[in-house]
C-alpha cells in the first residue's frame, strides 16, 4: 500500500483550473514564505535549505544547499534556472511551470536572496510556448506585486528575472551547454575542469545553475522550516518528489510521492497513482530514471523511491520518469528509439558518443528490422563497451559530458535482461512482434 | 534598411537589453526572425548578425544546432509527431504514418497546399496524453487517429487560430516591468548586504 500522508509541497494547487494566475496564487498562501525570507538574513535561509538537505531534482541530485556553499568564498553573480527538460518521458517540470509559475518565481527570488544574487535567469524549453507565456505573465505580475524588481517587498533587495527560450536541443539540459546556448552560441558542453559553473559559469563567472522543481521546493521550505522537509523521506533522500510515470500503465502522470516510503510498485500499481499495467499485462521491466539511466527488472519493484536505494542496485532516480514495458513490449525496438535520440541529440565533440551512438542504432536498427546478424549482439556489447569502459555504474567517462555514457544504458540492459529476445530477433529475420 | 518590421526590431532591441552581454539574445532573437518570416531567411540571419555582434556564418552556425530553426521555408502549421520510448508504447510510429497519409506529405516535407509540415520529433514532455502531437509548439493532445483527423479539418478551417498561433513560440510572450533602478545602486546594495553578511560570519567565529 502507499503511504499518502506526506503534504503536497509543489502540487497543492493542481486542482484548481486557474492554479497559474497571481489571483489563486495569493488566496493559496502565495509570496508568504518570500516575506519571511526578507526577515532573515540570507544566511539563515540559506541554512534552512541545507538542513532540508534538498537533492537537486534535474537529475544529478546534488544537495542544493551545498552548491550553495560552494561559492560562499567568491560571490555569485548569476541565478541561472534550468527548465530545459528534454530527457525522454520526463514531464514534471512541464507540470510545474505551465501550472504553477509563481511558486517557482517565489522559489527564485528566495534562492536569489540566499545567495544574494540580482540577476537570475529562466531557462525555459522553447517546446513549452505556453510554459513561456504563463511563466512571462506570472513575471510581469509579480513585478507588478512588489515581489520582483527594485526593493522586494520594501526590502533592500532586488532582483531581475530574464525568461530565456530554448530551441529545441537535449543537450543544453547540461549546465555547462544551457550556459553556453544563454551566451548564444551552440550547446557544446564545457571542458571539465572547472567542474562546476560555481567556479566559472554564464560570461566567465560564478554561477549557480538549479532546475526548475528544486526552486519549486523552496517556498514551502521557508516557511516550514528545513527540519519539517528532512522530516519527510529518510536517510539522504528527504522531502517528497515528482515522478512521471509513463509507458504501459492505465494512469500515466506526474505524481508527488514521498521519497523512501512509496516503492516503484506502489507507484505503479496504486489506484491514487498508476493503477496498475494496461490490461492487467505482466511488467517485463521498467526504466526508472530517465533513459539514461539502467533498466530494472520486475524482481525490483518493491525497491523504495530514494536516490542511494536506486543507485545501490545500480541505476537511478534521474530525472523523476519512470516507464514501464509490460510483456507486449518489444525491448529491441524500444532499446533501439532510445539510442536513435542519443545519436540525434549527440553534440558531435566526443568521438565515442557521436559515433558510438550512431555506430549502435544503425546495429539495433538491423536487428530490429532484419538483417541483423548472432554476431551483432556482441558487437553492440563492445561497442557500449568503447564508449563506458566496463559499464559499470555510474558509469566510466570517456567524454566531456554525461550523454556519452548515457547511451550504453538501454541497450546493455536490454542485451543482459533479455538476449533471448535478440536471438529471436536474428532468427526471425526481423521483429518477432510485428 | 531594417529587414526586421518595426514592431519586431523595436521588440529585437528590447530583448537585446536585457543581457549583459548582445550574443545572450541569440535564441530569442532567432525565434523572433522566424515569428516574422516562417523561417529564417538569409536577410534575417544577417540583421540578426548584426545586432548580436557576429557574422551570419556564425548566426547560421548556431542555427543548425538547433532543431527548432529552420532555413528553409516550412507550412503555416508545423506538426510534430513524437515516436520516442513514451510514444512508442503508445503508437506513435503509427500515429506518425497516419499524420503523413491525412497530410498527404512524406516525413520532414511540407503538403502541397504549402499549409503543413510533418516532422519525427523528440520527447516533448506530455507523455500522460501519448502519443504526442504539437503544431507550432502547442499541445494539441489529439492521441488517437480520429482526434488527428477533426484536428487537422479545424486547422483547415481557422477555428483553431485562438490556441494555434502561427509560428514563433514567443508569439504572445509580453515583457513588462523589470528592475528599473539603476544597476550601480543596485550593485552597491548588494555590496553593503555583503559585507554585513561577511561581518556576522565573523562575529560567530
Amino acid at each position: 500500500m502507499a503511504t499518502l500522508s506526506a503534504p503536497r509541497i509543489v502540487t497543492s494547487r493542481a486542482e484548481f483550473a486557474d492554479s497559474y494566475t497571481m489571483s489563486r496564487y495569493l488566496a493559496t498562501g502565495g509570496y508568504v514564505a518570500l516575506r519571511k525570507a526578507l526577515t532573515m538574513f540570507p544566511e539563515e535561509v540559506a541554512a534552512e535549505v541545507d538542513e532540508a538537505s534538498l537533492l537537486g531534482r534535474g537529475g544529478a541530485g546534488f544537495p542544493a544547499g551545498r552548491k550553495w556553499s560552494m561559492l560562499r568564498k567568491a560571490p555569485v553573480s548569476y541565478l541561472v534556472v534550468n527548465g530545459d527538460e528534454s530527457e525522454p518521458a520526463t514531464f514534471k517540470d512541464h507540470f510545474l511551470v505551465e501550472r504553477d509559475p509563481h511558486q517557482l518565481i517565489e522559489g527564485i527570488v528566495i534562492a536569489a536572496y540566499a545567495l544574494q544574487v540580482t540577476q537570475a535567469f529562466l531557462f525555459m524549453r522553447g517546446e513549452f510556448a505556453l510554459g513561456l507565456e504563463r511563466v512571462q505573465q506570472a513575471v510581469n505580475d509579480a513585478y507588478d506585486h512588489g515581489a520582483l524588481g527594485a526593493k522586494i517587498f520594501g526590502s533592500n533587495f532586488s532582483l531581475d528575472i530574464v525568461v530565456h527560450p530554448g530551441a529545441g536541443a537535449y543537450i543544453c539540459g547540461e549546465e555547462t551547454s544551457l550556459i553556453e546556448a544563454l551566451e548564444g552560441k551552440r550547446g557544446f558542453p564545457r571542458i571539465k575542469p572547472p567542474f562546476f559553473p560555481a567556479v566559472t559559469g554564464l560570461y566567465g563567472e560564478p554561477t549557480v545553475v538549479n532546475n526548475v522543481e528544486t526552486m519549486s521546493n523552496l517556498p514551502w521550505i521557508v516557511e516550514n522550516g528545513g527540519a519539517a522537509f528532512a522530516a519527510l523521506g529518510a536517510g539522504r533522500s528527504t522531502g517528497t518528489r515528482l515522478f512521471a510515470l509513463a509507458g504501459r500503465v492505465r494512469n500515466p502522470g506526474v505524481y508527488e510521492v514521498e521519497m523512501v516510503k512509496n516503492t516503484f510498485r506502489d507507484l505503479i500499481y496504486d489506484p491514487a497513482f498508476g493503477g496498475g499495467v494496461i490490461g492487467d499485462a505482466a511488467i517485463k521491466a521498467i526504466i526508472p530514471g530517465g533513459v539514461s539511466a539502467p533498466w530494472f527488472g520486475p524482481d525490483l519493484l518493491d525497491l523504495p523511491l530514494g536516490q542511494d536505494e536506486v543507485a545501490e542496485k545500480g541505476s537511478m532516480l534521474g530525472s523523476g520518469s519512470i516507464v514501464v514495458l509490460d510483456e507486449t513490449t518489444c525491448v529491441v525496438r524500444a532499446a533501439w528509439r532510445i539510442t536513435k535520440f542519443f545519436a540525434r541529440e549527440s553534440c558531435g565533440q566526443c568521438t565515442p558518443c557521436r559515433e558510438g551512438s550512431g555506430w549502435i542504432e544503425r546495429v539495433m536498427y538491423r536487428l530490429e528490422h532484419g538483417g541483423g546478424r548472432l554476431e551483432d549482439i556482441d558487437l553492440l556489447l563492445d561497442l557500449c563497451d568503447n564508449i563506458a569502459p566496463g559499464l559499470t555504474w555510474p558509469p566510466q567517462q570517456t567524454t566531456i559530458c554525461v550523454l556519452g555514457p548515457s547511451i550504453p544504458s538501454s541497450v546493455h540492459s536490454a542485451i543482459q535482461m533479455f538476449r533471448d529476445d535478440f536471438v529471436a530477433h536474428v532468427e526471425h529475420g526481423g521483429c518477432p512482434h510485428d | 534598411m531594417s529587414h526586421f518590421r518595426v514592431e519586431f526590431r523595436q521588440r529585437a532591441e528590447e530583448l537585446i537589453a536585457l543581457y549583459p552581454r548582445p550574443r545572450s539574445a541569440m535564441l530569442p532573437l532567432l525565434h523572433l526572425a522566424q515569428e516574422q518570416d516562417g523561417y529564417l531567411s538569409g536577410e534575417a540571419i544577417a540583421e540578426v548578425a548584426e545586432l548580436t555582434g557576429t557574422t551570419s556564418a556564425d548566426v547560421r552556425g548556431t542555427a543548425l544546432f538547433y532543431d527548432m530553426f529552420h532555413l528553409e521555408p516550412v507550412g503555416q502549421y508545423v506538426v510534430a509527431v513524437c515516436t520516442n520510448i513514451a510514444c512508442l508504447l503508445a503508437g506513435g510510429v503509427e500515429m506518425l504514418e497516419h499524420a503523413s497519409a491525412t497530410l498527404g506529405c512524406s516525413v520532414g516535407a511540407t503538403s502541397p497546399d504549402g499549409l503543413f509540415t510533418l516532422e519525427e520529433s523528440e520527447c516533448l514532455a506530455d507523455c500522460d496524453v501519448a502519443p504526442c502531437v504539437q503544431v507550432n509548439h502547442r499541445y494539441v493532445r489529439t492521441n488517437t487517429p480520429a482526434a488527428f483527423d477533426a484536428l487537422v479539418e479545424d486547422l483547415r478551417a481557422g477555428r483553431r487560430d485562438h490556441d494555434v498561433p502561427h509560428h514563433g513560440t514567443l508569439i504572445r510572450v509580453r515583457r513588462n516591468g523589470g528592475l528599473h533602478a539603476p544597476r550601480t545602486v543596485v550593485a552597491a546594495e548588494r555590496l553593503e548586504a555583503r559585507a554585513a553578511r561577511d561581518a556576522r560570519a565573523t562575529e560567530t567565529k
